[in-house]
């Protein structure tokens, strides 16, 4: 089966529709047409360029290149974890901390993944190893993002009830445990419904992209279990390692609450 | 009860619009400090408990705050906010093994353990936390308005009880508090906070 053809003019009659769908929401004076078009504009821009981007780096297929893109994802993947957060730490912290826990998690991961199960030859092919990336980084930010939020924010929220533990003498990890398990939960779930939901309530994308690309559905399908379970270890290690080391950040050497080091919410 | 009696000291202690507090409590003394609201009475004992960064040395005994892990200091210098925290569904959950000492002396049974948290009112809410840092074995004690809460005859009850308990096990003693009554039948020593000074007042 060969992969149908979409040409330009298709494309715009999917335009079409979302240019009604903002009509419509103009009409019902929503406040979001403007937000719409501009984000089907962007999708348009990044995936067009991200797809030159593609094509050269498919044609050159040169480590040095494919490691540049991969830390130009990680960077932006490290950004969007900050803009997600309410309460941040100050700093750069809460940059350097989600950045640097992707890239423990799911840098290890899909290198993991490429030399030791998928084994294409090179290791860095990039037909295999950026959309892996990509896939990967993608699930592990969201992980780490709500992680973060819902830690800096819970400690925002109870910090008598931390400070009244340290008061007892509670040593600092005594005393923010149930916020941290919370967080590092809440970081955790999405992914861990997503895998029990798949197949039955929703066919994963990638499978689906595969499945139109021609592939057999049993081999779209066991690439596709390989994915989910890697995209969970990655979300789940970053997200601890994530939450564990803003956790610690948190208290001073003196294991005091330290909450000048989270910075007011932009409003 | 075995523990060391040691004094609490404080030299050029530096916390919110305090500067320069010198502070000296013997084993078994009740030093009451007292100030208009917001004058830094709270902040000061943060800074004792070492809640906050602030400037000077504290010491009890041979042991000193800077050279100390916090939690450490914090289980030997046990401060009680005037507003207790409670992170556990019942009572009995915040106390070390589950039980608690001296429950009669201030009212309670021993099925109070296996009350609610989220239905104690605020009065009971005071006691029980004292209680619970007792139960915790401190070695010397900052109390934040420890009868704010309590009806006149609850407040003698814990005034009593607390007085023995400090009496008998040789535990230094800051008590914030504003009735000068209250600062009469427990102090030992007074001091009362003018600016950014710490100034002696007579106890009675």
């Amino acid at each position: 089966m060969q992969l149908i053809d979409l040409a330009w003019w298709q494309l715009a009659l999917g335009a079409a529709l979302v240019l009604a769908l903002a009509g419509c929401t103009l009409l019902a004076r929503l406040g979001i047409g403007k937000t719409l078009l501009i984000a089907a504009l962007r999708t348009v821009v990044q995936l067009s360029l991200i797809g030159l981007v593609l094509e050269a780096l498919f044609s050159v297929a040169a480590l040095p290149w494919i490691a540049l893109m991969a830390g130009v994802m990680l960077l932006m993947a490290g950004r969007e974890v900050t803009a997600r957060q309410k309460r941040r730490l100050t700093g750069g912290w809460a940059f350097g901390i989600g950045t640097l826990s992707m890239f423990i998690s799911a840098f290890s991961v899909t290198v993991l993944t490429l030399v030791a199960i998928i084994g294409p030859e090179p290791w860095y092919t990039p037909q295999y190893a950026i959309p892996l990336l990509g896939m990967m980084l993608g699930n592990t930010m969201t992980g780490i993002a709500i992680g973060l939020d819902r830690l800096t924010d819970a400690v925002w929220r109870q910090r008598a009830l931390i400070e009244n533990r340290l008061m007892l003498g509670h040593r600092w990890q005594a005393a923010i445990g149930e916020a941290r398990r919370d967080a590092m939960r809440s970081g955790m779930i999405p992914i861990i419904n997503g895998m029990a939901a798949a197949g039955i309530v929703s066919l994963p994308g990638m499978m689906t992209g595969q499945i139109l690309a021609g592939a057999p559905p049993t081999l779209a399908v066991k690439y596709q279990i390989l994915i989910m379970f890697t995209i969970t270890v990655g979300t789940g290690f970053g997200t601890l390692a994530a939450v564990l080391t803003a956790s610690r950040r948190l208290f001073d050497e003196h294991e005091r609450l330290r909450l000048d080091r989270i910075a007011a919410p932009d409003t | 009860m075995p523990t060391s009696a040691a004094a609490l000291t404080a030299r050029d202690l530096g916390a919110g619009a305090l500067t320069d507090v010198s502070l000296d409590i013997p084993p078994g003394r009740i030093l009451a400090l007292s100030g208009p609201s917001g004058s830094g009475k709270s902040r000061l004992l943060r800074a004792l408990a070492d809640l906050d960064p602030h400037a000077g040395t504290v010491c009890l005994g041979e042991l000193a705050q800077d050279r100390v892990q916090g939690h450490v200091w914090r289980r030997a210098v046990m401060m009680v906010p005037a507003d207790s925290q409670w992170w556990a569904d019942t009572v009995g959950a915040h106390f070390p093994d589950g039980a608690a000492d001296d429950l009669a002396a201030l009212g309670f049974g021993p099925e109070t353990l296996g009350w609610q948290v989220s239905r104690l009112s605020s009065g009971e809410k005071q006691r029980l936390a004292l209680l619970r840092t007792v139960a915790h074995r401190p070695r010397a004690l900052l109390l934040d308005e420890p009868t704010a809460n309590l009806d006149p005859d609850t407040t003698a009850r814990v005034e009593a009880w607390l007085t023995n308990l400090i009496k008998r096990h040789d535990w230094p003693v800051l008590w914030v508090a504003h009735d000068p009554q209250q600062i009469a039948r427990v102090a030992d020593a007074h001091l009362r906070i003018a600016g950014h000074r710490l100034e002696t007042a007579p106890c009675s």
